[in-house]
C-alpha cells in the first residue's frame, strides 16, 4: 500500500483546440480537447492538465468552456492553468470545473497571488509551474511561455512557492521541452529533494525508460507528456505495465 | 430518491454532481436549512479549509439541521473534509468545533512524507464495509488533503497511509464519510457512490 506514482497527460491549447509545436513554435491542431480528456479519462490517466498557451485575455470565455467540457468528460483530477494574471482569472478556473490551477508567469511578477489562491481553495488547489533552464551551473527561472530570464533560481523559487501555500510544483525543463530526450533527472531530483510537496516532472517524455528514470533517479512524483499520448505513441497502460514490472508503484486497476 | 448536496462553496460540489448524475441518481444543491429538513439523502462534499466549512455552515444555518438529519437517520455521505467535519474539532481550525458526531480532533499528517497526500493510494479495510463492496481490495482512490483523522475507532472501516495511518473510511449506522474523493476515483470511485445510493435506498 503506497502513493503511486501518477502519469498525467497535457492538452496544450489555444484556447479552444489542442495544439501542438516544439517550443511555441509551428503549432498544429492536435485535436477536441474535451474528446481527448475523454479518451485519457478511460485510459487510465491518473490526472490531466490543461492549458491555455496563447492565453489572450480576450479569448478567455473560449478557455473557461474548454475547462467546462473537459471536466464534464472527466472522474480524475483536473489541473487548468495558463494566463492566470490575478486572483479572479484563478477562481474562474475552478468554478469552470478545474480542482487545481496553475500558475507561473504572474507568480514571479507577484507572489502573493499564490498565497491569495492557497488561502481561498485551499494548498492542494494551486500548483506552481515552474519552467527552468539550465544557465551556467544553476537554474534559472524563465516566463513567458520560456522567453523571458527571471534572474530567479529554480529551487529557490520552488521552495518559496511552498512557503506560500502552493501544493505542487510542476517542474517543466526548457532545455528538454520537445526535444524528445528524456525528462532532466538533475533537474527534477534537485527541486523534489528540496521540496516537501509533490513534484509533476516534465519535458522530453520520450520512452517508458525515461518515466522510470524520473521516477527513481528523478526523484518526481508525477510525470507529463503530450505528443507521445495524443500520437498514440505511447499508450498509458502499456507505460504503466512497464513502470508495475519494474517496482514503480503505479495505479493499474480502473 | 433525490440525493441533497450540502452547498458550502465547495470546489468539488460540481463534479460530485455530475459523478451521481452519471449513476442516473437525482440530486438538488441546498445552501439554506429548510430543504435539509426535508432530506432523503445527504452529501456533504468537502475540499479546502476546516474553517471555511464549519463556518458557513454556522452562517447559513445549516449546522442545526444537519445535525438534526443526521441524527433522524438520513444516510448520509461526507467527502474528504465532510469525513473530518463529523469529528469534534481540527487543529486545522484550533477555534472552529466540528460537528462532533465521531470523538476525536483532525490532526496533521506527519512531516517526513510529501504533503499534501496529493495522488493515489490504496485502502486497507480494517471490517466488512457497506461502502466497498464490489471494490477490488487493490483499487486506488484519489486523495488531496494535509490533515486526517489518525486514530481509528470502531466506526472506521478503512484505514489509508501516507506517514502514519489514518482513516479512510468511516461508516457508523447511516453516517458514510471517505477522506479521499469518489468523484474523481475512476471506476472505483463510482462504485463506491453508487453503494451509497444502494444503501440510502
Amino acid at each position: 500500500m503506497s502513493l503511486a506514482r501518477r502519469i498525467i497527460p497535457c492538452l496544450d491549447t489555444d484556447g479552444a483546440r489542442v495544439v501542438k509545436g516544439v517550443q511555441f513554435v509551428g503549432l498544429r491542431d492536435a485535436g477536441d480537447p474535451a474528446e481527448l480528456a475523454a479518451r485519457y479519462n478511460r485510459e487510465g490517466a491518473d490526472e490531466l492538465i490543461v492549458l491555455d498557451i496563447a492565453a489572450a485575455r480576450d479569448q478567455r470565455p473560449t478557455f473557461l468552456e474548454t475547462i467546462r467540457r473537459v471536466a464534464k468528460q472527466l472522474a480524475i483530477p483536473l489541473t487548468a492553468g495558463g494566463g492566470i494574471r490575478e486572483f479572479e482569472d484563478g477562481r474562474a478556473v475552478v468554478e469552470a470545473g478545474a480542482d487545481k490551477v496553475t500558475v507561473n508567469t504572474a507568480a514571479v511578477e507577484r507572489p502573493q497571488l499564490l498565497t491569495e489562491l492557497a488561502a481561498a481553495f485551499g494548498s492542494q488547489a494551486v500548483v506552481l509551474a515552474v519552467d527552468a533552464k539550465r544557465v551556467d551551473n544553476r537554474w534559472e527561472v524563465f516566463v513567458c511561455g520560456g522567453r523571458q530570464a527571471t534572474g530567479r533560481e529554480a529551487v529557490a523559487w520552488a521552495q518559496e512557492g511552498v512557503a506560500r501555500g502552493v501544493g505542487e510544483i510542476l517542474l517543466t525543463s526548457i532545455d528538454r521541452d520537445g526535444t524528445r530526450a528524456g525528462f532532466d533527472c538533475e533537474l527534477t531530483a534537485a527541486v523534489a529533494r528540496a521540496v516537501s510537496v509533490p513534484v509533476i516532472a516534465s519535458g522530453g517524455a520520450n520512452r517508458p525508460e525515461d518515466f522510470l528514470a524520473v521516477f527513481t533517479t528523478g526523484e518526481a512524483d508525477a510525470a507529463l507528456a503530450a505528443s507521445i499520448f495524443h500520437d498514440h505513441r505511447q499508450p498509458i497502460a502499456a507505460l504503466k505495465q512497464f513502470l508495475a514490472a519494474r517496482g514503480v508503484p503505479v495505479r493499474l486497476s480502473r | 430518491m433525490k440525493v441533497t448536496l450540502v452547498d458550502y462553496g465547495a470546489g468539488n460540489l460540481p463534479s460530485v454532481e455530475r459523478a451521481l448524475g452519471r449513476l442516473g441518481a437525482e440530486s438538488e444543491r441546498v445552501a439554506g436549512p429548510a430543504a435539509l429538513r426535508a432530506a432523503e439523502a445527504i452529501v456533504l462534499p468537502g475540499v479546502g479549509h476546516f474553517s471555511a466549512l464549519m463556518r458557513t455552515l454556522e452562517e447559513r444555518q445549516l449546522r442545526a439541521p444537519l445535525r438534526a438529519a443526521l441524527a433522524r437517520g438520513v444516510p448520509f455521505l461526507g467527502i474528504c473534509l465532510g469525513l473530518q467535519a463529523l469529528y469534534e474539532s481540527s487543529r486545522e481550525a484550533p477555534d472552529d468545533r466540528g460537528l462532533g458526531l465521531l470523538r476525536g480532533t483532525i490532526e496533521p499528517l506527519p512531516a517526513g512524507v510529501k504533503l499534501p497526500h496529493m495522488g493515489w493510494n490504496q485502502l486497507r479495510r480494517v471490517r466488512s464495509s457497506r461502502l466497498l463492496r464490489g471494490v477490488p481490495e487493490d483499487a486506488y482512490f484519489y486523495f488531496a488533503h494535509s490533515y486526517a483523522a489518525l486514530h481509528s475507532d470502531k466506526a472506521t472501516a478503512a484505514v489509508c497511509c501516507h506517514g502514519a495511518d489514518f482513516v479512510a473510511v468511516v461508516e457508523q449506522d447511516n453516517l458514510l464519510a471517505v477522506q479521499f474523493h469518489p468523484e474523481k476515483s475512476g471506476q472505483a470511485g463510482a462504485r463506491v457512490l453508487q453503494n451509497f445510493l444502494e444503501s440510502a435506498q
